[in-house]
């Protein structure tokens, strides 16, 4: 192994597209960086996930950020020289029924109202044009032109090619045991030695949590594995991503003719031993649902199930920006089972703040001290 | 391709079709092992590049066999006994898509 | 012995489920019975006997010389089964096999059988699902009229057929001479018999040699090479091998030093050795190490043949490359040992009774060391030429594999698997997994050992969405989260 730097300007903490991404975008802007990842890059939810690329559906607090993602997916290729298997051939929440479909409505206008117009509400023959297949009892739904998938794992290792070839020490197989303060640096202690940085960025995701309560700021945030299963090729009948306003599903059918089917049903995470267990009654009701909305795939040969570790927080929001309490402290953890799409441009608007100490790109509402104690 | 060996016991005969073609069987045999003793050299085509593919390991590790047995596709057909009546079809690239009774 | 050809005979609940009805599976069956136990056998075939007794009960074959005294033992195993107190489910398949999330001292099993699917529970489970022929990877193995050495064995023990027309038989092991054997003694028009075993390997062998003049394969084995040498047409040091054709085999083409001959052919069937099957046993989440002198994962086990999974046992060559008769042995003393753990045996108890079939498996396994050494496959059968296709369901090249590992330092097969889609087929790695972590492993200098393997996933064979969505649900929270 070669003898690396055990200083630098920012040290990240994690190797998940999050974490590559910001080191990428500190480095760009001239910073030098350590990236410390316990595993390799992209070894859970990173690597495992659905690789849905959506601004549909996404919590107002996160729109900003997801838009400002969405800029540089349509460019990837730009930034990483690979296209990270990136397509977009939309996404478009189902209603399965009039009172699904009126809250499909009030959301479009909700989102017009603040001014954003990535969701566009569609009736039942449009749905049925988008989606031949879609059943025929639903009355329509939203659609985001713009959305799309991209390759998970391939795109989170092209983050961090792409990162080590502008410069960032990527440390895989590196465990952080604990960080503290040591003058005005902050000390980093691995199983592969100490590294010292004025600058840490927490993105370890679903172990975020322990790194937060060592640096006294406690985040609830629970280790859950959510399901995903894989068919074996069908004839194409499907090109955007499906997912559904009443019950839990994501549906997406690939190039090869595999699909995708996922929504969020929760295995066990056994996070310290890398480790998931699936829980097929539940994988049962996924399958229901795709049985109920989709006829054409009930004689589908599902060919793989499996789960990755993601931290969810309370709210479902992710804990991005500034420490509360301390001096060059970040935090970009707890993505709650959405945060592949706001990778790249999380990273980016991340960088912006360790780099200039503002970004434009408004964050509010997602910032650690919503989980301060009350005084 | 496949042919009997001289010497075998009698096994009553399986009336079975392959792609509309009338074939016969033994009781005993699977549906793989009928189609190579019928001579039949390629039972699918890959979803990948359409090459096309003969059982290869006939003991249900391999998947190459995968045929359409009586409507439904993706079947091993190495595991698959053969019965009277059955309709075997090569499976063309990807599978077709059967809708099953609920 | 009860047949049950439809799930919903199956009980709940089973104190032990021995997956695999080979002579390992048979065995702890019985055993397990005979101690009281209720057991239930599922299989996937649709007679017992696994591959090395396949059709034992079935078999069209009279002649009993052609397929050897050897092959006929596995009646007496298969009559034992048939007298114990046991459930026994063929045409069954294991997809799921995890730790019941309600009651953690119980496992929970996902099968299917007849199309439907179902979750049973078990205290105790014996995985002896046996081993595979390890991958053999050639320019055009995938097509019509390449196929292994052992699914020619299986088409004659299960149905009584040969292969028409000019047949070549290459590769290495003690299996390729007895598969050359039988095919030809049932009538096959066995055309060449293509020896790919290294010359140097016996240099390595010779240190094991010793012990393996004490063992129970040295005559057979003898004897059998002797007649095959003397009745086929033999070729020894082969260093390359291609299989040619336009949409079928037409012809095989043969290195040796550098000669090159080309023998036309209707069937080539390859072999060079076989391995432990392991896909349900890591999907359970069961340790694997990786066995350099049988160049293959095997899973870590006990002495009782348990593995790292309390209440998980792997008996058979599923354990570790042993032949069927030490797979029988195997078998009972994993199911003495799954009557302790239930409270049925005493640990004194379980001792004293398997103490003597412990002796007999100690002697089965001598001699198997010189063979593993000798019939380790050539560094160019492991890790072919670039144009080879690895993975024959995404039919990814040897060639991509090693562009991808150099140019995007892809360190393991998981990370490959992202990039180039192998191991991501029906077959779920089964027939490009050593291939692949070999590959890598040549190109980044490490041991298989140091690049891992594929992290398996269930269904550890393909069920259905329509089975899948008739079980039993949870009404978990099937609410969407949405804004």
């Amino acid at each position: 192994m070669s003898i690396g730097r055990a200083s630098a300007d920012v040290i990240v903490i994690g190797g998940g597209i999050h974490g590559c991404s910001t080191a990428l975008h500190c480095a760009l802007r001239g910073l030098s960086v350590i990236l410390i990842e316990k595993d390799h890059a992209g070894r859970h939810a990173s690597g495992v996930n659905a690789g849905g690329v959506r601004q549909l559906a996404r919590h107002v607090a996160e729109i900003p950020l997801s838009n400002a993602s969405m800029a540089i997916w349509h460019h990837i290729e730009e930034l990483v020289d690979d296209d990270c298997g990136f397509t977009s051939d939309g996404q478009v929440m189902v209603a399965e029924n009039e009172a699904d479909l009126a809250n499909c409505r009030a959301r479009v206008d909700d989102l017009n109202l603040r001014g954003f117009h990535h969701e566009e509400l569609i009736d039942a023959k449009e749905l049925r044009e988008i989606v031949p297949a879609v059943s025929d009892d639903c009355p329509g739904g939203v659609i985001s032109r713009g959305d799309g998938a991209a390759i998970p794992l391939r795109a989170t290792q092209a983050f961090k090619l792409k990162a080590q070839s502008v410069g960032v020490d990527v440390r895989e197989g590196v465990r952080v045991t604990r960080v503290e303060r040591d003058g005005t640096n902050w000390r980093v202690v691995t199983d592969a030695g100490d590294f010292l940085s004025p600058r840490i960025v927490n993105a370890a995701g679903a172990w975020g949590d322990r790194i937060a309560a060592d640096l006294d700021e406690p985040v609830p945030l629970e280790a859950v594995a959510p399901m995903l299963s894989i068919t074996a090729p069908l004839p194409a009948f499907i090109k955007p991503v499906v997912i559904l306003r009443g019950r839990k599903l994501s549906f997406k059918q690939f190039g090869n003719g595999t699909v995708l089917i996922g929504g969020g049903y929760l295995g066990r995470a056994i996070r310290d031993e890398n480790r998931t267990i699936l829980d097929w009654a539940k994988l049962g009701s996924n399958m229901k649902t795709v049985w109920d909305l989709f006829p054409i795939m009930r004689g589908a040969s599902i060919v793989r199930s499996w789960a990755g570790i993601e931290g969810k927080t309370a709210d479902d929001l992710p804990v991005f920006g500034r420490s509360a309490k301390h001096e060059g402290v970040y935090y970009q953890f707890g993505f709650s089972l959405h945060g592949f799409q706001l990778g790249p441009g999380a990273g980016a608007v991340m960088a912006e703040i360790i780099a200039t100490g503002r970004s434009n790109v408004p964050i509010d509402g997602l910032g650690i001290e919503r989980f301060a104690p009350a005084h | 391709m496949f042919r009997p060996m001289r010497d075998v016991a009698s096994a009553a005969a399986l009336n079975f079709t392959f792609d509309g073609r009338a074939l016969q069987g033994r009781v005993g045999d699977t549906v793989a092992a009928a189609l190579l003793a019928n001579g039949i050299t390629t039972c699918r085509e890959t979803p990948v590049s359409g090459a096309p593919r003969a059982p290869y390991c006939l003991m249900g590790i391999c998947f190459d066999c995968l045929v359409v047995i009586d409507g439904v596709g993706n079947r091993q057909g190495c595991l698959v006994p053969l019965t009277d009546g059955m309709a075997i079809e090569t499976q063309h690239g990807r599978r077709h898509v059967e809708e099953v009774e609920a | 012995m009860t047949p049950l050809t439809d799930i919903g005979l199956l009980a709940e609940r089973y104190d032990l489920v021995v997956v695999g009805a080979g002579p390992a599976g048979l065995s702890a069956a019985a055993r397990a019975a005979e101690l009281g136990l209720s057991v239930l056998l599922v299989d996937e075939n649709p007679a017992p006997g696994g591959q090395i007794y396949r059709a034992i009960t079935t078999t069209p074959v009279k002649d009993r010389a052609i397929l050897g005294e050897d092959y006929w033992r596995g009646a007496d195993i298969v009559g034992r089964f048939e007298r114990a107190k046991a459930s026994y489910a063929a045409g069954c398949t294991v997809w799921a096999l995890g730790s019941d999330e309600a009651q953690p001292e119980l496992f929970e099993l996902g099968l299917s059988l007849g199309g439907k699917a179902r979750m049973i529970a078990a205290s105790q489970v014996i995985l002896a699902t046996g081993a595979q022929e390890r991958p053999f990877p050639i320019p055009g193995w995938t097509l019509p009229g390449v196929m292994t050495a052992g699914a020619a064995q299986i088409a004659l023990k299960g149905s009584g057929i040969v292969p028409a027309g000019r047949t070549v038989i290459a590769g290495c092991g003690p299996l390729l001479y007895l598969l050359a054997s039988q095919l030809a003694a049932a009538g096959a028009e066995i055309v060449a018999v293509l020896d790919t075993t290294p010359k140097r390997n016996w240099s390595k062998a010779l240190a094991a040699f010793p012990e393996f003049l004490r063992s129970p394969y040295l005559a057979k084995g003898l004897k059998l090479m002797a007649q095959t040498r003397r009745k086929l047409r033999f070729v020894s040091g082969v260093t390359g091998l291609a299989a040619k054709g336009e949409g079928a085999l037409a012809s095989a083409t043969v290195e040796r030093g550098g000669a090159s001959e080309t023998i036309a052919c209707d069937t080539l069937l390859l072999h060079q050795g076989v391995i432990p099957g392991i896909n349900l046993s890591s999907a359970a989440g069961c340790e694997h190490l990786f066995d350099s002198e049988q160049h293959c994962w095997v899973p870590r086990l006990d002495s009782w043949f348990a593995s790292s999974v309390p209440g998980i046992a792997i008996a058979g060559d599923g354990a570790g490359i042993g032949g069927a008769e030490s797979a029988a042995l195997r078998g009972e003393v994993a199911a003495f040992d799954a009557a302790r753990r239930l409270g049925r045996l005493t640990r004194d108890e379980r001792d004293r009774q398997a103490a003597p079939i412990r002796a007999g498996l100690e002697r089965t396994l001598r001699g198997r060391r010189f063979l593993d050494l000798l019939y380790k496959p050539a560094l160019q059968f492991l890790a072919p030429k670039d144009e080879t296709i690895v993975c024959r369901c995404e039919e990814v090249t040897a060639g991509q594999i090693r562009d991808t590992a150099r140019r995007l330092g892809v360190t393991g097969p998981n990370q490959m698997k992202a990039f180039l889609r192998c191991g991501m087929g029906p077959c779920q790695g089964r027939l490009c997994g050593p291939t692949v972590v070999e590959l890598i492993s040549e190109v980044r200098g490490t041991s298989p050992a140091e690049t891992g393997y594929y992290r398996l996933r269930p269904p550890v064979k393909p069920v259905t969405l329509a089975e899948l969505a008739a079980l039993p649900q949870t009404d978990g929270s099937v609410k969407a989260v949405v804004r």
